[in-house]
C-alpha cells in the first residue's frame, strides 16, 4: 500500500511533433523519480496551474533515458503538454492501472492492434516485443487513423517491419495515399491469422475495440487472449474519485488494459 | 448500591456493562473535551437534528425526535427527554472524515522550477458521539474505499486514525429506515470505543454503556456510573430489538448484486428517470458515497496553483465527461450508475454493500424517490410472473 | 483610476468591458473585486471600461463607447434590445479574441425578457407617455444569439468568485470551474439542511445551476433562480414537486419567469404546471 501524494517533478527534455495535434513529450525526474512503469500503464501528468490528465507511457526508453507519453491537443491540460518545450517542468505521478500482460502473451503470436492514439499506449508492446524477438512467436501491428496525416509513428512502424508485419490503413486517404483505406479491422482479411497461437492487444476508441475484439472473437481468439485497453474520465488514478467505473470495474485500478472477456457483456451495455 | 461511591475507579466494566444517567453524559462531553478531542454529536437546528460541534451536553436535542418519510423530514417534540430518538439526519459524519473541499496540494513556480506541496495540516481528534449503527458501518465502507486498497487517503485516514467512536443503538427508528434488511443495525457492530443504549422509562433517564476499546474504557472510567442492573439492560435490549421489527422500509430479499446485474435493461429505469431531478441530493446525503472531483485553483500572481478536491456526484454531467461528451448522458443512466453501484458493483469493487440502510437518500430525495421501492419494482420484474414481460 | 496610454510593449493581455441592456450590477462586480483588483490590473490591462472611465466630450466618449480594440478578453453584459445594440454586439465580437457574457441579461435576455412574452407595444403605450420617443425590439435575447459566445458566467448578478475564477483561468490557460450541476451540490456540501424537505418550502435549487454558493436556502429560503437552469433540468418533475410544496399554477409560472425567463429550458412551463392542474399529484407524504 502506499499513500497519494503530489506529483513529482519531471523536466521536458524532448518534444515532438507527431501528427498536427499530437506531440511526443519526453520526462525525465527533476528530482527523485517514479516506480518504474510497465507497457500499458499510465501517468497523471500535471501541468501548472491548469490541471492533470490520464496519459499513458508510450515508450519507456525515450532518446535521453525518459519516460514518452503521446498527447493529443484536446483539451485545457493536453493543449498546455502539447506546449510543453525542452526545460519546462511538469508534475508526474503513477505509475497507475494494470498494463499489457505480456507474460500471457509470451511464446505466443502477438497481435496489436491500434486506432488512432491508441497505437501510443501499445507502441512500449512492439519494443518490447522487439527486444526480446525469440520470447514471441510472430509479431503483427495493424494501425489505423483518420487521414494519412493523422498517422502515428510512421517512421517507426516503418523500421519495425524488419522483423515484424505492420500494415496501416486510414479511413480518408488524401491524394497520394497509396496504403490501405477503410476500418482496421478489415487489414485482418488479409493476415494468416493462427487464432490459437494468438494473443492480441487492443487500444483505441471504444467503438473501435469493440467491433475489433468482437470480430477478433468471431475468427476464433478466445476472449480472454484480447486484451483492450478501455478509457474513462479519471481524477484521481488511485481507486478514491469513482469517476472510472465501468460497471464492477474502477478502470484506473482494474484496469485500463483488462481482458475482453471480462467487459464484452459490459461493453454491450449503453451509457453503462 | 455502591457504585456511586466508585465512580472513579478505574474498573473494567465487564460484558454487563455500566449505567449512567444524564449527568453521565455531560461528564461525558466534559471529559471528551478536556481530553483534546473535538466533539460533535447531534444537536437540533434549522428544523433538522444535525450534527455540529458540541461544547456541553446541553446542546445535545433531548425530547426530540423526528418524523420521516420519502421527501419529507419533519422535527417532533418528544415527552420522555431521550436525546438519541431519532433517526439519520441531514448529515453522516464523512462531513467531518472526509470533508466535501479539502486542499490537497499546492504547487509554486520557484525560479522556474516546479515545487509540489502535500497538504499536511494536523487533523482534529473527532470524538463522535451518538453515531448511530448504520453509520459506524458506513465509516467502516469508507475506511475500505479510501484506506483498504493499493492507495491509501492520507488525509481521510489522518482524521480517521484519531477519531473516537461512541454509538448510539437504535430504539426509534424511522419509517425511511432499513438498517435491519441490510444487516447493519439496529444493534451496534464492531470497530466502536464505547457502545451506549438510551432508555428513558418510569424509572427515569437513563444509558448501558459498554466500551469497545481501551480508550474507550478509559475513558468510561472516567464516568459517574454504578453496574449495570439487569432490568436496565433488558430493557434496553427489548428496545433494540423491538426497533428490528419496527423498520419503516426493508430491501426486497434477494441477491441485491445479482438483482442489479441481471436488470441494466429494466424498463424500471425509464420510470425513475422520470421522477428524478438528477440534482444529486442522494449522493451527497449517502453516508458511503465518496466519490470526489478536483479542481486546479492559480491565483492571479500565476505563480502559485492549489489542487483541491470536491464531493461530487456520478448525476453531474460533467462526472463521467470524456473528450466527446459524457458516458452517461441521461437521467437513466445516472440514476441507474448511483443505485447499481450502490446495491452491486460495490461489493465487486470493494467487497460489501454500499448501503447500510440508513434511509437518507429516501428522505432527502427532493422529490422522494425510494431506492428500497425501486429494488422492489426491479425485483418484481426479474419474476417470472413479472407484470409487463419484455420481448426477447 | 484612468486609463493611461499603455506602451506597445506592455505585455499584459488586454481587457475589456461591456455594457448592454442591464442594471450595471454584474460588470460593478468586476470593481467589487477589491482585494484582488490590483493583482488584477499587474496581469491585464483593461483597455475599455466605461464604468472606471471619466466622462468625456461628446467625440471621445463616442469613441470609448465603441472601443477599436482588439481585446485578449471581453466580459459583455447585458441583452440585446435594440437594433443599434445588435449591430453594436458584432463589432464587440469582431474586435474581441474571447468573449465571455456574464450574467443573467447577457445569457439569457434578463427579466427584461419578459417582454417576450407580450406585446411590446403594449408595454409601451403602458409605461410611456410618448412611446413614438422609443426605438426598441420586441423581444430581450441573450448575446449568444448573436454572436458566438466562448463562455457564459450566469447569475443575477454574477458571483464575484466566479468572475475571477473566469478571468484567472483565462489566464492560466484552463477551463472555468464553473460546474452546470444543481444548486443542492452547494446545500450540500456547505451542510445546508434541506429546506424543501425539512420545512416545506418550495425551492428550485435541483433545477438551477449552481455558482451562488446555495446562498438562499442558507437563510431558509427556496432558491429561486437567479443562476438559471442547471445543465439537462428535468422541469416535468420540478414542477409536479413545487406542486406538492402547495404552489398554485400561477405561482409555477411566475417563478419561473424572473431574471431567466426567457431561458428555453423553462419554456414547457406553462404546459407543465397546467398539466399539474389537471391530474394533481397523490401527496406524498
Amino acid at each position: 500500500m502506499s499513500t497519494v501524494v503530489p506529483p513529482l517533478p519531471y523536466r521536458v527534455v524532448d518534444s515532438r511533433a507527431e501528427t498536427g495535434d499530437t506531440r511526443s513529450i519526453e520526462l525525465v525526474p527533476a528530482g527523485e523519480g517514479l516506480a518504474p512503469f510497465s507497457p500499458g500503464q499510465f501517468a497523471m501528468i500535471y501541468a501548472f496551474g491548469v490541471g492533470d490528465v490520464p496519459v499513458s507511457v508510450s515508450s519507456l526508453r525515450g532518446g535521453h533515458g525518459g519516460l514518452v507519453h503521446t498527447v493529443r491537443a484536446v483539451g485545457a491540460v493536453s493543449t498546455a503538454l502539447y506546449r510543453l518545450r525542452p526545460g519546462d517542468t511538469v508534475g508526474l505521478s503513477g505509475p497507475y492501472g494494470t498494463g499489457w500482460d505480456l507474460g500471457a502473451a509470451a511464446g505466443h503470436d502477438v497481435l496489436v492492434i491500434a486506432g488512432g492514439i491508441g497505437l501510443a499506449p501499445l507502441r512500449p508492446v512492439v519494443h518490447a516485443v522487439l527486444d526480446r524477438r525469440d520470447a514471441y512467436g510472430r509479431l503483427a501491428v495493424l494501425a489505423g487513423a483518420r487521414t494519412p496525416a493523422d498517422l502515428l509513428y510512421r517512421d517507426e512502424i516503418g523500421s519495425w517491419r524488419d522483423a515484424a508485419r505492420a500494415e496501416v490503413t486510414v479511413d480518408r486517404p488524401g491524394p497520394g495515399w497509396r496504403g490501405a483505406v477503410g476500418v482496421v479491422t478489415t487489414l485482418l482479411d488479409h493476415l494468416d491469422l493462427r487464432p490459437g497461437r494468438t494473443r492480441a492487444l487492443v487500444c483505441g476508441p471504444e467503438v473501435m475495440m469493440r467491433h475489433t475484439a468482437r470480430d477478433l472473437v468471431a475468427r476464433g481468439l478466445a476472449p480472454h487472449h484480447v486484451q483492450v485497453s478501455l478509457e474513462r474520465n479519471m481524477r484521481c488514478a488511485t481507486g478514491h474519485c469513482g469517476h472510472c467505473q465501468l460497471g464492477p470495474l474502477l478502470l484506473c485500478r482494474d484496469g485500463p488494459v483488462v481482458g475482453y472477456d471480462r467487459v464484452a457483456h459490459l461493453l454491450l451495455v449503453r451509457e453503462l | 448500591m455502591t457504585a456511586d461511591a466508585d465512580v472513579n475507579a478505574a474498573r473494567p466494566p465487564g460484558p454487563d456493562g455500566l449505567v449512567m444517567g444524564k449527568d453521565g453524559l455531560a461528564a461525558l462531553v466534559d471529559v471528551l473535551i478536556r481530553r483534546g478531542f473535538t466533539v460533535v454529536g447531534p444537536t437540533a437546528r434549522d428544523g433538522a437534528i444535525v450534527l455540529a460541534e458540541l461544547t456541553s451536553a446541553d446542546e445535545l436535542p433531548y425530547g426530540w425526535g423526528v418524523e420521516l418519510e420519502a421527501g419529507r423530514y419533519r422535527l417532533r417534540e418528544r415527552s420522555d427527554g431521550a436525546a438519541f430518538a431519532h433517526a439519520a439526519g441531514p448529515q453522516s459524519w464523512k462531513s467531518f472524515l472526509h470533508p466535501s473541499r479539502v486542499r490537497e496540494w499546492s504547487a509554486d513556480r520557484v525560479e522556474g522550477e516546479l515545487v509540489l506541496t502535500a497538504d499536511r495540516g494536523t487533523p482534529p481528534r473527532y470524538a463522535f458521539l451518538g453515531v448511530r449503527p448504520c453509520d459506524l458501518r458506513a465509516i467502516a465502507v469508507q475506511d475500505r474505499v479510501l484506506t483498504g486498497g493499493a492507495y491509501r487517503d492520507p488525509g481521510y485516514e489522518g482524521r480517521r486514525s484519531g477519531a473516537l467512536l461512541i454509538v448510539v443503538e437504535c430504539t426509534e427508528p424511522g419509517a425511511t429506515c432499513f438498517c435491519a434488511s441490510m444487516g447493519t443495525g439496529p444493534a451496534a457492530g464492531p470497530g466502536h470505543d464505547l457502545v451506549m443504549t438510551e432508555v428513558a422509562d418510569a424509572r427515569g433517564h437513563r444509558f448501558w454503556v459498554r466500551s469497545g476499546s481501551r480508550e474507550g474504557a478509559e475513558i468510561l472510567a472516567e464516568l459517574p456510573t454504578r453496574p449495570a442492573d439487569a432490568e436496565t439492560r433488558e430493557t434496553a435490549r427489548a428496545g433494540v430489538t423491538a426497533a428490528a421489527d419496527r423498520m419503516g422500509r426493508s430491501m426486497p430479499e434477494a441477491d441485491l448484486r445479482e438483482l442489479m446485474a441481471g436488470t441494466l435493461d429494466a424498463p424500471r429505469w425509464d420510470d425513475v428517470a422520470g421522477r428524478c431531478l438528477t440534482c444529486g441530493n442522494c449522493t451527497m446525503v449517502c453516508p458511503t458515497c465518496f466519490c470526489t472531483t478536483t479542481e486546479d485553483v492559480t491565483d492571479l500572481t500565476g505563480d502559485h496553483a492549489e489542487r483541491w478536491r470536491l464531493w461530487d456526484s456520478c448525476f453531474d454531467l460533467d462526472f463521467s465527461n470524456l473528450h466527446g461528451g459524457p458516458v452517461r448522458a441521461s437521467a437513466r443512466s445516472r440514476y441507474r450508475q448511483w443505485m447499481t453501484h450502490k446495491l452491486g458493483t460495490w461489493y465487486d469493487q470493494f467487497g460489501s454493500s454500499g448501503c447500510v440502510g440508513c434511509g437518507r437518500c429516501i428522505v432527502w430525495c427532493p422529490v422522494g424517490i425510494d431506492i428500497t421501492e425501486e429494488a422492489a419494482a426491479l425485483h418484481d420484474w426479474t419474476r417470472p410472473e413479472r407484470p409487463d414481460p419484455e420481448p426477447s | 483610476m484612468t486609463l493611461q496610454p499603455v506602451p506597445a510593449t506592455d505585455p499584459r493581455p488586454t481587457l475589456a468591458v461591456w455594457k448592454f441592456a442591464s442594471c450595471d450590477g454584474c460588470q460593478l462586480t468586476l470593481l467589487d473585486c477589491e482585494d484582488e483588483l490590483l493583482g488584477l490590473t499587474e496581469r491585464v490591462r483593461i483597455d475599455h471600461f466605461l464604468e472606471m472611465t471619466p466622462a468625456e466630450g461628446a467625440d471621445g466618449g463616442r469613441a470609448r463607447l465603441e472601443g477599436r480594440g482588439p481585446y485578449d478578453l471581453s466580459l459583455v453584459e447585458g441583452s440585446i434590445t435594440t437594433a443599434e445594440d445588435a449591430e453594436r454586439i458584432r463589432h464587440v465580437r469582431r474586435v474581441s479574441r474571447y468573449l465571455v457574457t456574464i450574467g443573467a441579461c447577457a445569457t439569457a435576455g434578463g427579466i427584461q425578457a419578459l417582454r417576450n412574452f407580450a406585446d411590446v407595444d403594449d408595454f409601451l403605450a403602458a409605461v410611456y407617455a410618448r412611446p413614438e420617443y422609443i426605438s426598441t425590439l420586441a423581444t430581450s435575447t441573450p448575446i449568444s444569439a448573436h454572436v458566438p459566445v466562448d463562455f457564459e458566467l450566469r447569475g443575477c448578478p454574477i458571483d464575484r468568485g466566479q468572475l475571477l475564477e473566469v478571468v484567472t483561468a483565462h489566464l492560466a490557460g484552463r477551463k472555468p470551474r464553473i460546474p452546470g450541476h444543481s444548486v443542492c451540490f452547494e446545500c450540500k456540501r456547505r451542510g445546508t439542511t434541506c429546506v424543501t424537505v425539512a420545512h416545506g418550502t418550495p425551492c428550485l435549487g435541483p433545477v438551477t445551476h449552481a455558482g451562488c454558493g446555495a446562498l438562499c436556502p442558507a437563510y431558509g429560503r427556496g432558491c429561486y433562480g437567479c443562476f438559471g437552469p442547471s445543465d439537462k433540468p428535468d422541469l416535468r418533475s420540478m414542477v409536479a414537486q413545487l406542486r406538492r410544496d402547495g404552489m398554485s399554477e400561477r405561482d409555477i409560472q411566475r417563478v419561473f419567469r424572473t431574471f431567466n425567463a426567457a431561458s428555453p429550458e423553462y419554456a414547457p412551463v406553462p404546459e407543465l404546471a397546467a398539466e399539474e392542474r389537471r391530474d394533481p399529484p397523490a401527496e406524498g407524504s
